[in-house]
């Protein structure tokens, strides 16, 4: 059932008005296109990759991209296939997107091994920079470090200092879970337990009832996606708010707010990247983005965006698809867009920008169907991502 | 006050009862299967997604008519019972006479484009229902909150599920229908219209699924998808309760329910499996299921 789409953009062959350098990149958008993760990627993702190309206006400088898609399926074993016949079979340069972190994982050591470039938005866990760092690993947009140190430390700041974990049995839901403990541990807070669920799973209240049990101020969510619209909405049901705990989502995108709808909802923080109405850069190509995708740009498909831009940047500075060459460049380059503003990309391919502490906004505040979000504090780079020699990426650390 | 396995008591009878409902919805969806299997020797792999058809027709009702929760319950088991008839009348029976293999692949395509063309409309991040006003809040047991939204769901799964066995195995309408299955040339020579009995049927169970998906909607995010997980461990009852038993598919739902609610506690990691561990350990040791008696 690996479903592949073909998208050709700008493939045609260019006039004579370039000279003879014209560079050919292949883009591979790897994502979930039809699970839990198709909002926050899929094939919005796809348009992203397609507005950056647009936006550089890739064509007039000498760069001929073409980008094509497929559906992993949040199953590890499906991406590294695929993943393997774009190198291989397929001439793609770059795989980009690639949520839910066991894929992920497994995506970049597929590149390491074909010394291609692999350019994350979509998944969380923060050792793809660290333990499973790769040479050829960019990883944009968020990861759980910073989830930890923005939701986590707001909360455990705020006077939770007693934690209890709902974690999705994955390799995401363990790495959010363990930075998050190490932020809590560190700000004065304690870890009283954690259950580990089934993913995707869809009845939480048993596991909630244990969190509830186990007298923790706060029911801390490392999962994503569906699992924490489910977990919030039988938390309210099952009056765990009421009585006296408090939930920290840890990982909540604008797709999974839309989706609580703002009357659950209100109140709760998170932290992103992005957000739509920030300034009028993000206003603007939001705009463009919902005009077609029918919801605005959630922060994965903003990094998909960013990404392919900076990607492209770099492409034209080195004149060629050398990958190695490519990848020196883009860590060398400042990275500067409409949407993340500037920033910068570390020796072990974590990508530092600024991270944002935001609140959902009561049913009476919001003036649309998007308007959700009301920002709480900004957070710089270097305070929301783990320190590099932290990390224990080694050949970041052996240079 | 004892403890079992270092669990207070407290814990262990909320998840009892959290068990129970979860088994509930086994329970009807594993019924109208039995149903369906049992009368049309159909194995309905559609199932999932009409359980999401009824959660989204009562989403649509509430949205584009304004029409809310009561009667939805009555409503969107009537709407994707008839889509169901259509189904059956147009394309399912034409199988009858072939192996079972053929109606599970065309219910398992169908079920496929049923879902693809809800995501292409409405998206997986699924869509907000309420709970009906009447039965917000909850009850305090001593041991746990029981919402009265998840009480209603017990007693609401437990009518359909009797009501449901009653009307096959005690009735004169289900003697004909029980006849129909073992010999259709014979009851059809006493003057029942025998093909007209079985597309009510296949109506009938289709409506029991959607009626479980209208219980859902309020509880779980109502997208497109939320069938498809279901489904497999649906099938897992069906077989372990004997496919095509009535009263097997109502008792190891709500049975199952509680042994998968234990999991949770003592080993959650192994939550997503124990039903797939002891179907096969049933398949083992009584291949025909607990209930079924047929060989």
């Amino acid at each position: 059932m690996k479903r592949l789409a073909w998208t050709t953009v700008a493939a045609t062959a260019l006039a004579a008005a370039t000279p003879a350098l014209a560079t050919d990149v292949k883009l591979g958008v790897l994502n979930d296109q039809s699970g839990v993760y198709a909002d926050l990627s899929g094939q919005g993702s796809v348009v992203a990759a397609r507005m950056a190309v647009e936006d550089f206006d890739a064509e007039a400088k000498g760069i001929n991209v073409e980008i094509i898609s497929a559906d992993h399926q949040n199953k590890p074993d499906i991406a590294s296939n695929i993943a393997r016949q774009w190198y291989d079979q397929d001439n793609v340069d770059v795989i980009l997107d690639v949520p839910t972190s066991s894929t992920a994982l497994a995506v970049a050591d597929v590149t390491a091994e074909f010394n291609k470039i692999f350019i994350n938005s979509g998944a969380a866990t923060s050792d793809l920079t660290r333990a499973n760092c790769q040479p050829t690993t960019i990883h944009w947009t968020y990861d759980t470090a910073a989830l930890a140190n923005g939701t986590g430390k707001a909360v455990t700041e705020a006077g939770g200092d007693t934690w209890f974990f709902l974690t999705a049995d994955y390799a995401f839901g363990h790495a959010l879970e363990r930075d998050t403990t190490a932020v809590v541990e560190a700000n004065g807070g304690e870890v009283l337990g954690s259950v580990a669920h089934p993913f995707p799973g869809t009845d939480f209240s048993s596991f909630l009832l244990q969190a509830q049990a186990s007298g923790a101020k706060v029911i801390g969510l490392a999962n994503a996606g569906a699992d924490t619209v489910n977990s919030i909405k039988q938390a309210a049901e099952f009056g765990i708010v009421q009585a006296g705990q408090k939930l920290a989502g840890l990982l909540l995108f604008i797709n999974n707010v839309h989706s609580l709808g703002a009357e659950t909802a209100q109140g709760l923080q998170m932290t992103t990247a992005f957000y739509w109405d920030q300034n009028d850069g993000t206003r603007e190509f939001s705009e463009r983005f919902q005009a077609e995708v029918g919801a605005p740009p959630s922060m994965v498909q903003a990094g998909v965006y960013a990404g392919t831009l900076h990607y492209l940047k770099a492409v034209e500075a080195v004149g060629s698809n050398d990958s190695e060459a490519i990848v020196a460049k883009m860590k060398e380059m400042e990275t500067d867009d409409a949407l993340f503003g500037k920033g910068y990309i570390r020796k072990d391919g974590r990508v530092i920008h600024d991270m944002y502490l935001m609140e959902v906004k009561a049913p009476d505040e919001s003036t649309g169907e998007w308007d959700l979000l009301k920002q709480v504090s900004t957070i710089s780079g270097e305070d929301a991502f783990l320190p590099m020699e932290d990390g224990g990426c080694a050949f970041a650390l052996a240079e | 006050m004892f403890e079992l396995l270092g669990i207070p008591p407290q814990v262990l009878m909320g998840q009892l009862l959290i068990g129970l409902i979860n088994g509930s919805f086994y329970a009807v969806l594993s019924l109208g299967l039995a149903v369906i299997f049992g009368l049309l020797n159909i194995i309905n792999f559609a199932h999932g997604a009409q359980y999401m058809m009824g959660a989204f027709v009562s989403w649509m009702l509430l949205n584009y008519l304004g029409i809310g929760y009561w009667p939805a319950l009555i409503l969107a088991p009537l709407v994707v019972g008839a889509i169901g008839i259509v189904l059956e009348r147009t394309m399912i029976s034409r199988l009858y006479k072939l192996d079972h293999l053929y109606g599970l692949l065309l219910t398992f395509g169908l079920a496929l484009i049923i879902q693809g063309l809800f995501r292409n409309y409405y998206g997986v991040s699924g869509l907000p229902y309420a709970i009906p006003p009447a039965l917000q809040g909850g009850q305090n047991l001593g041991f746990m909150f029981l919402p009265n939204y998840r009480g209603w769901v017990i007693v609401a799964s437990v009518i359909v599920c009797f009501g449901t066995w009653f009307m096959i195995e005690k009735t004169r309408l289900g003697s004909y229908l029980r006849a129909a299955t073992e010999n259709p040339e014979l009851v059809g020579a006493f003057g029942i219209n025998v093909p007209r009995m079985i597309t009510l049927t296949y109506g009938f169970g289709v409506g029991l699924a959607a009626f479980a998906g209208v219980l859902a909607a309020p509880i779980y995010s109502v997208n497109p998808n939320m069938g498809a997980d279901l489904i497999i461990v649906v099938f897992a009852v069906v077989v372990i309760g004997g496919m095509g038993s009535i009263m097997g598919a109502i008792l190891t739902g709500f049975g199952l329910g509680i042994i998968e609610g234990l999991t949770r506690v003592f080993y959650p990691e192994g939550s997503a499996v124990v039903i797939f561990v002891i179907m096969a350990i049933v398949l083992m040791i009584k291949p025909e299921g607990l209930f079924g008696n047929t060989a």
